[in-house]
């Protein structure tokens, strides 16, 4: 499949762009591209689904397919290891994005307030994450709490998941505060609001949607980390991905896949929640090179919004 | 804006100090120094000395061995870095072929603007959330000798083929993951293209090979460069990768290091290596960045 896939790639790989010139706006793709398309939605998706089909195929092998069960998510959940994986997940998950997402608040609104050039050399500190390989960063982070002398564990993996996690509430959170228009607070102190009211009753409001959506991102982004875990969980506590890390180099074994469906499609749900909040604002295409430029992977999405 | 709030960013500040800039410095720190058997730091230069006078091969880059016939001494380090940049080269580029193409035609559907253009860049930028172990994963079950494709192949009398602990299979798995991120910065720059400027350049005669080399590519080349960046950086860093479809035979830059940290358990050397690292990531981001930095000025329409 992988051989198919890509010679039919390559042998079209010029066809594409010149038949399109021609009439750029008029004329659709034709079927050379449609199949092009096709074969990469293939590629991309293909390894996916596949392992999605056999988390539900009874026969252990991967290739002969033994009637449906639900047996390998079964004997997940009676894994002992995996149930407290699990639970380590949704505790790291929640607590740092609701504490990432508070500080990324506050910080956001301290930011604003600065004056021009620290709030720009603050942005930019802000960004350092997002330019320096997870690698570095799960690393970074590891040496930090060696050097502390910090027991690495539980506490050291939820300092790491906030540490990389305010970042990006932060990048949530900032545009919404750049479009929101500040006479209105000054107007609601005008019209007798104390200021804690209308930080209440006006600036909240006004920035919810970025506060949501750092909230359900940064949730998403704990849930998916792998290497920064790896480097920052020490021995005693275990993460899903690190406990599939774990698995699949043993071997290849059904409950894994059971167990990276359950996590595709939790974060699939997360992902389609945060892309209807997103698109629904703005359309998601008309965007910048500005923001693909500077923001590495993920961001690069989300912070379209911004411009 | 009160000008109070200003104070709210304080603890943010003492932040980033503590989690992001210290952690930084430290690894510069720890590629110099050491902890003796007391406890106490001290400046050593055994990390650097262990990357570059330790055993040395011969080094097989571009041929130098297998087609040249010479015999360059160089120690492990070195080739495994080699290794390590030409493969990520070699995806990124493979990506590029491919991506571009995807890009061009997503960017075409959306300024025609078809229903399926937002269903279909939905479906690139899904894959850049999910993470890079799981989707390495559904590739290992696969392309194991006794996997989906074996057996298929295996069925039309072909095989089986040895896909996984080889350049191969750690290509494939870096062009598989990082595939979207080439995709994304390039179509978000073509979708910007107005068509007019299309337009013009054929009422002027060009034929659209012509305007796809005069026109289209150089108002891409930003899009292009940011997706260069986007793909060859965590090709070069990855350990994650060459660790499941290596197999642990498999060595790149990445797991080395990690090994260092990981199993090893020697920090000035892991620290050392991940220092010279970074220098190199950065120097060619900033080179690359540079570049489109220059290709947007040119430009005078981004």
């Amino acid at each position: 499949m992988v051989m198919n896939t890509r010679s039919g790639i390559n042998e079209k790989k010029e066809t594409p762009p010149t038949k399109a010139n021609a009439m750029p706006l008029r004329k659709r793709g034709g079927t050379v591209s449609n199949i092009y398309l096709a074969l990469i939605f293939i590629f991309l998706y293909a390894p996916i689904v596949v392992l999605i089909i056999n988390s539900f195929n009874a026969a252990k092998s991967r290739v002969v397919w033994g009637g449906f069960t639900l047996d390998w998510y079964r004997k997940l959940f009676q894994n002992a290891d995996i149930i407290d994986a699990l639970r380590t997940t949704i505790i790291v998950a929640v607590l740092s994005a609701v504490i990432a997402t508070l500080a990324g608040v506050l910080s956001s609104v301290g930011i604003y307030a600065l004056p021009k050039r620290f709030r720009r050399i603050m942005m930019q500190i802000t960004n350092i994450p997002n330019i320096t390989p997870d690698l570095v960063t799960g690393i970074s982070l590891m040496l930090l709490f060696y050097f502390l002398r910090a027991q690495t564990g539980f506490v050291t993996l939820l300092l790491a998941h906030i540490a990389f996690n305010i970042p990006f509430a932060i990048l949530s959170i900032m545009p919404k505060l750049r479009q929101m228009d500040m006479s209105l607070y000054e107007a609601a102190q005008d019209l007798g609001c104390t200021p804690a009211q209308a930080v209440r009753k006006v600036l909240i409001p006004e920035i919810r949607p970025g506060i949501v959506t750092a909230f359900i991102l940064t949730l998403t982004l704990s849930i998916d980390d792998f290497v920064i875990s790896y480097f920052t969980a020490g021995n005693q506590v275990t993460t899903l991905a690190l406990t599939i890390y774990s698995m699949a180099r043993k071997s290849v074994n059904p409950q894994i896949n059971a167990l990276s469906t359950l996590m595709f499609m939790t974060v699939f749900i997360l992902l389609i929640i945060i892309n209807m909040r997103t698109s629904s604002k703005n359309r998601i295409a008309h965007n910048g090179v500005i923001s693909a430029d500077r923001k590495i992977g993920k961001r690069a999405f989300t912070t379209q919004r911004k411009e | 804006m009160n000008k109070r709030f200003g104070r709210l960013s304080f603890p943010y500040i003492i932040w980033v100090a503590v989690f992001t800039i210290a952690p930084l410095l430290l690894v510069a720190f720890f590629a110099f120094t050491s902890y003796d058997i007391n406890g106490n730091l001290y400046f050593t230069l055994q990390g650097f000395r262990n990357i570059f006078s330790g055993a040395t091969v011969t080094l097989d880059w571009l041929g130098l061995k297998s087609i040249l016939g010479l015999d360059i001494q160089v120690p492990v380090y070195v080739t495994v870095f080699l290794k390590s940049l030409s493969i990520a080269v070699i995806a990124t580029l493979i990506s590029l072929l491919l991506g571009y193409p995807v890009a061009w035609l997503l960017a075409k559907l959306k300024i025609a603007k078809k229903r399926s253009a937002d269903f279909l860049l939905f479906l690139t930028v899904m894959p850049m959330w999910m993470n890079a172990l799981l989707r390495t994963y559904a590739w290992l079950a696969l392309l194991e000798p006794t996997g989906i494709i074996n057996t298929f192949l295996g069925n039309l009398g072909i095989g089986p083929v040895q896909f996984l602990y080889n350049d191969f299979g750690i290509g494939l798995g870096m062009v598989y993951n990082y595939l979207p991120f080439m995709i994304l910065p390039i179509y978000s720059v073509l979708v910007k293209i107005h068509p007019s400027l299309l337009e013009a350049s054929s009422d002027l005669g060009a034929d659209n090979i012509y305007t796809l080399r005069k026109v289209i590519i150089p108002l891409s080349l930003p899009g292009v460069y940011s997706g260069i960046n986007m793909v060859l950086m965590p090709a070069m860093t990855t350990f994650l990768i060459p660790d499941l479809l290596g197999g642990g035979r498999y060595m790149l830059i990445g797991n080395a290091i990690q090994r260092q940290y990981m199993i090893s358990r020697d920090y000035t050397t892991g620290s050392a290596l991940t220092i010279l690292l970074l220098i190199f990531v950065l120097i060619s981001m900033s080179v690359i960045n540079r570049n489109a930095a220059e290709m947007s000025e040119e430009g005078g329409l981004m």
